[in-house]
């Protein structure tokens, strides 16, 4: 018997464990560890804060979508002693293993900004990165009928890059659609030197700031938050001052990742970022956000390479080379604001391009442009999230990024 | 890709002036494209940053971030916010000859 343990039960876990039940036999023991007991569609932590979504709609529990011969177990990982193949619990259980596939995430991590965690934590400054903080984040915008709202965004990388983008335009479309827009300034500030980075990206959506009114502060690295003077201060002292602070907090893996040598120095773990092996220790993988990639964290991300990562993975068990390689495809919504929504699709070395997807040609959603029919694609997603990606069902869209349908002229 | 001339040297560069070829560096070059972006003097502790990258560069095949340099490189952000004013992490990687950092989009 051949023991495989996982480590967290979120988007990459759980994918990984269905489908790995799906291919092997039972000579394979397949056992997954989370701490938490209800299973988050993360996503839908953005429209919380608008009241779209209701806590509702964005949990069910852990076990439900977990297949028939996969044993779960409820408790938080302490740490990790790669070279005695064992894992300990907080609560003192111990499990060995025989291979390990870390999916323990990113996580916002208040205590890296100096100033940060206070007692206005939920009261003038937010996130919107738990269901908690959203659902304090929707009461707070409830009661905001005018002043400054400055959205910020600490250090990349973080988990869904576009969010704070996105809540920058739902706060926009939300103020409009409340007739307030004119008492309320909105300030997105951001370490980066422009919204958007990539060249063509940059070039067909570079005025969607100017167009919605909402000002830059770019070149911006948070050195602290005064949050009794509500000031956000940077390194080179430069200050800028809100009624109410949207951040993203600064990201970061679990810590028994960096406490067990095997992660960058944000605790996420090293890996060959073609097949997700540790290249400290050959029977360690990590999947979704917890690994240290060159491409967005982000679900879809965890589940295009589920494609590469499961037949390579049963080759590697049975002692064969892995001859599959990962090529970094991303795609995400883009929410912008009154029922418009945007699409991008990415790899590693493939930029943001427009055109057509996932059909060449005819899509129906369009890439690097608005559109209606993005956005209810945004919204049906979830619906598929919870039926078809996470029990490891396939959906009718290529794992492997295409260049039909984009427009290469551009690149 | 365009190519452009620094101390009589034709080198490889991005759009936005960045190095794109590793090998084509020396320490005159940098010393040029320091002077470019209004960093007079190079000192020491320019020097220990622009080391740290390249050879980070090559370990890791990636830019590394300010959170890199301070944590494993040993250079405080505040300091290279002093030493690379503004813009730290383009400016170091320019002056350092490699490719620019960049975001998802």
């Amino acid at each position: 018997m051949q023991r495989i343990l996982i480590l967290g039960a979120g988007t990459a876990g759980t994918m990984a464990a269905n489908h790995l039940r799906k291919e092997l036999g039972s000579e394979y023991e397949i056992t997954i560890v989370d701490q938490d007991e209800t299973h988050y569609y993360q996503p839908g932590f953005l429209f919380i804060p608008f009241g779209t979504y209701q806590p509702s709609d964005v949990v069910k529990p852990t076990a439900d979508f977990l297949r028939k011969g996969i044993s779960y177990v409820n408790g938080e990982v302490a740490s990790l002693e790669p070279t005695a193949n064992t894992v300990l619990l907080a609560d003192g259980r111990t499990f060995g293993y025989d291979h390990l596939i870390i999916a323990t995430g990113t996580h916002p991590t208040l205590g890296e900004t100096p100033g940060l965690d206070s007692d206005e934590y939920g009261k003038t400054v937010h996130d919107f990165f738990s269901l908690e903080s959203a659902v304090a984040l929707q009461e707070a915008l409830e009661s905001f009928k005018e002043g400054r709202l400055v959205v910020s965004l600490i250090e990349m990388p973080i988990k869904c890059p576009v969010a704070p983008l996105e809540f920058a335009f739902l706060a926009e479309a939300h103020f409009t659609d409340l007739g307030i827009r004119d008492k309320v300034e909105i300030v997105y500030v951001t370490p980066m030197s422009s919204v958007f980075t990539k060249p063509v990206a940059s070039e067909q959506l570079g005025d969607m700031f100017e167009q919605r009114g909402i000002h830059l502060e770019p070149d911006f690295y948070l050195e602290r938050v005064d949050a009794e003077a509500k000031m956000l201060v940077s390194y080179d002292e430069r200050e800028v001052p809100y009624d109410l602070l949207v951040t993203v907090p600064i990201n970061m893996g679990a810590s028994f990742v960096g406490a067990a040598g095997i992660g960058d120095e944000l605790n996420h773990v090293r890996v060959d970022p073609g097949n997700f092996q540790s290249p400290d220790y050959p029977n360690i993988f990590a999947l979704g956000d917890a690994a240290s990639l060159p491409t967005s964290k982000a679900g879809s991300v965890a589940h295009f390479a589920m494609d590469t990562f499961v037949p390579n993975f049963v080759d590697y068990l049975r002692g064969l080379p892995m001859k599959h390689e990962f090529d970094g495809h991303a795609n995400c919504y883009i929410e912008t604001g009154h029922d418009k929504a945007m699409l991008i699709d990415f790899n590693y070395k493939t930029q943001p391009l427009p055109g057509k997807y996932p059909v060449p040609g005819i899509g129906p959603f369009s890439l690097l442009e608005e559109s209606k029919v993005n956005h209810r694609g945004k919204l049906a997603f979830r619906w598929m999230y919870w039926n078809l990606l996470l029990p490891g069902r396939h959906l009718p869209v290529s794992s492997e990024m295409s260049m039909a349908g984009k427009d290469t002229d551009l690149a | 890709m365009p190519t452009t001339a620094i101390a009589d040297k034709e080198i490889q560069v991005d759009a936005e002036g960045f190095m794109t070829e590793y090998d084509e560096w020396d320490e005159d070059l940098a010393r040029v494209l320091a002077s470019n972006i209004g960093i007079g003097e190079l000192t020491e502790v320019h020097w220990s940053v622009i080391n740290f990258l390249r050879a980070d560069y090559v370990e890791r095949g990636e830019t590394p971030t300010l959170r890199r340099v301070s944590t494993t490189g040993g250079i405080p952000t505040k300091e290279l916010f002093v030493l690379f004013p503004k813009k730290p992490a383009r400016k170091m990687a320019y002056v350092a000859g490699l490719p620019k950092p960049v975001g998802c989009i």
